[in-house]
């Protein structure tokens, strides 16, 4: 892998030791605002200063890790949990399956812009943390079932799964033990880009008054917070903390991503 | 030519599935709403006179599909009395109903705020264009080198920014620290500049790495050779002959890309409150729960976005003869 595959790595693993030990790192409470401590600069007490309602901002930069990483993961889990199944019916029994799913389905959710189904199913569920995992939930999945499916069919008609065949193992024993862990690389390449694509969303829908209801420091929500005029005037750095956040992990997932996909590809490996 | 019309017999039927698919999903996803629309736009005070009123004339008070289900009752079949087909008369007379808010016609509404998104799509794509292609080639020329790597990296922290960290920081820097430009609204030509670099920002960074790895594949090309053999300058090889080639796939993507723009200028003009259909979907709609007006901005938004994917296709086919025999 190169150098920034592990800056990406690395970047994670504090992201996710942030997020677990949240309550010991943070600083202040992140819900309480002091108005006697609106927009202040970084100081000793407070390391990232106060938003325009007194909230330490270090604090709420820390929880709202947990937020990102927990909307990650499950997004992660449920749309490649569904995306890898059925991709690989409609690549392993083709037939009438494979063209409803791919001929059908894909193009459909191809012709169609994520995020603004995304929106649009928010908009008529009401806003909220569940409501947002399942919409990007049904964005998501399209991308898993699309490499499964073209990775199943080629190694189909691998040997190994015919011997396999021929022995006559049952169809879901050759999917889940012969056909599965040879698809497996490129599907680790599409769930790390995937959690890029998810901290993003959540990130975006929230800042559109979308996603997680405002007092939870999600990154989104104190952006959206931080950028009126009164506080870009007063307090910069409001904007800064979350914003840098949300930069970096998604450029770690891409960087991870990236380097992966190198990686595991030996015919795009330089070296 | 048997072949060719039965491949555009194919597209059609794909482009009028996704079509109407799309509209059935934005027709059923009003049925999501927790509860009552109407309840929900009057206010519990309302009198139920007033909410009976209200759904008639909205066509609310009809069944919401061609079957519906009750407990008691079982499965009831509704026949073609139902809101589904009243949308869809609706729209192929050109029609989407009026607002629950303002009781306009959508229509209106998002006609006069459409020009002013494609206006900042296409602002955007311009940024976009003019800052890729000259990176690009720098990094596919030099490929390898110190400088190639540096832009790669620019590139990818590009695409990993999103436009709600983009905009306030350029809105900081130019409007409230220089003073430049003003931070929101849609007056003067001054106004564009800063929701153009925000919306344009990702997709000049993706654009980069397509430019630089296509003018690299081209470079190795035969005819690249012959130029360079017939003693034209560098320069002259690289901008004449190779980025002629080299842009085809680019084209592509940037009609891909107009597509994501419009979904994604659904964030950048709430940053600058840029009067176009993000805003009116945002604020109008979603905010106050205009659900026909949510109806009509996202059916209009995505037909746009698989129209221009449509074009592209077309387009691409026309700039690359290699494509189109096969």
């Amino acid at each position: 892998m190169n150098r920034l595959a592990y800056f990406g790595l690395a970047f994670i693993v504090l992201l996710v030791l942030v997020a677990l030990f949240a309550p010991w790192i943070a600083t202040h409470d992140v819900g309480v605002p002091d108005l006697l401590a609106r927009y202040k600069g970084p100081s000793a007490e407070h390391w990232l200063g106060t938003d325009a309602t007194g909230r330490d901002i270090f604090s709420r930069v820390v929880f709202g890790a947990r937020i990102s990483l927990q909307v990650g993961l499950v997004v992660v889990s449920v749309s490649s949990v569904v995306g890898i199944t059925i991709g690989a019916l409609a690549g392993y029994y083709g037939g009438w399956i494979d063209r409803v799913v791919s001929g059908y389905l894909f193009n459909v959710f191809l012709a169609f812009p994520g995020l603004l189904l995304a929106i649009a199913m928010v908009a008529f569920l009401g806003a909220g943390l569940n409501k947002l995992i399942l919409a990007l939930c049904v964005i998501g999945w399209v991308g898993y079932a699309r490499v499964m499916r073209g990775q199943v069919l080629k190694v189909r008609e691998y040997d190994f799964v015919q011997a396999a065949r021929a022995l006559g193992a049952r169809d879901w024993r050759i999917l889940f033990f012969h056909v599965l862990p040879n698809a497996v690389q490129p599907l680790i390449v599409q769930a790390s880009l995937g959690m890029a694509g998810a901290v993003l969303s959540e990130a975006s829908l929230s800042f559109l008054g979308l996603g997680v209801p405002p007092p939870a420091p999600s990154w989104g929500v104190m952006l959206e917070e931080a950028r009126d005029l009164a506080t870009l005037q007063r307090a910069p750095h409001a904007m800064l903390a979350p914003g840098l956040a949300i930069a970096l992990t998604v450029l770690a997932f891409n960087f991870l991503g990236d380097g992966l996909r190198e990686y595991l590809d030996p015919r795009q490996r330089k070296r | 030519m048997k072949h060719k019309l039965l491949d555009i017999a194919r597209r059609v039927l794909i482009l009028l599935l996704v079509v109407w698919t799309v509209v059935s999903l934005v027709t059923i996803l009003i049925e999501l709403v927790p509860g009552d629309p109407a309840t929900a736009i009057l206010g519990d005070a309302a009198t139920p006179e007033a909410l009976e009123q209200f759904r008639r004339k909205h066509g609310l008070d009809r069944p919401a599909f061609f079957f519906s289900y009750a407990e008691g009752e079982g499965l009831r079949w509704n026949g073609a009395e139902n809101r589904y087909v009243d949308y869809w008369r609706l729209i192929l007379r050109g029609d989407m109903g009026n607002s629950f808010r303002t009781d306009r016609p959508v229509r209106e509404l998002i006609l006069s705020r459409y020009g002013a998104t494609i206006q900042l799509a296409i602002a955007a794509l311009l940024v976009a264009v003019s800052i890729a292609v000259p990176l690009g080639v720098v990094a596919g020329t030099n490929r390898g080198n110190l400088l190639d790597n540096a832009l790669s990296v620019v590139a990818l922290v590009g695409i990993s920014l999103p436009s709600f960290v983009v905009g306030p920081l350029l809105i900081y820097v130019f409007a409230v620290w220089l003073g430049w430009l003003s931070p929101s609204g849609r007056f003067g030509w001054s106004s564009i500049i800063l929701p153009a670099i925000t919306l344009g920002a990702a997709l000049s960074a993706l654009l980069t790495r397509m430019v630089r790895s296509s003018v690299i594949e081209e470079m190795g090309e035969d005819y690249v050779r012959t130029a360079r053999a017939k003693g034209l300058n560098e320069r002259t090889v690289v901008y004449k002959h190779v980025l002629k080639n080299g842009l085809i796939p680019v084209v592509t993507i940037l009609g891909l890309q107009l597509g994501v723009l419009l979904a994604g200028a659904i964030i950048t003009e709430k940053i600058f409150n840029w009067p176009g259909l993000g805003l009116l979907l945002v604020e109008e709609g979603i905010n106050k729960r205009d659900y026909r007006l949510v109806q009509g901005c996202v059916l209009v938004i995505s037909v746009t976005y698989i129209l221009a994917n449509t074009l592209t296709d077309l387009l691409y086919r026309r700039l690359d003869p290699r494509i189109r025999v096969s």
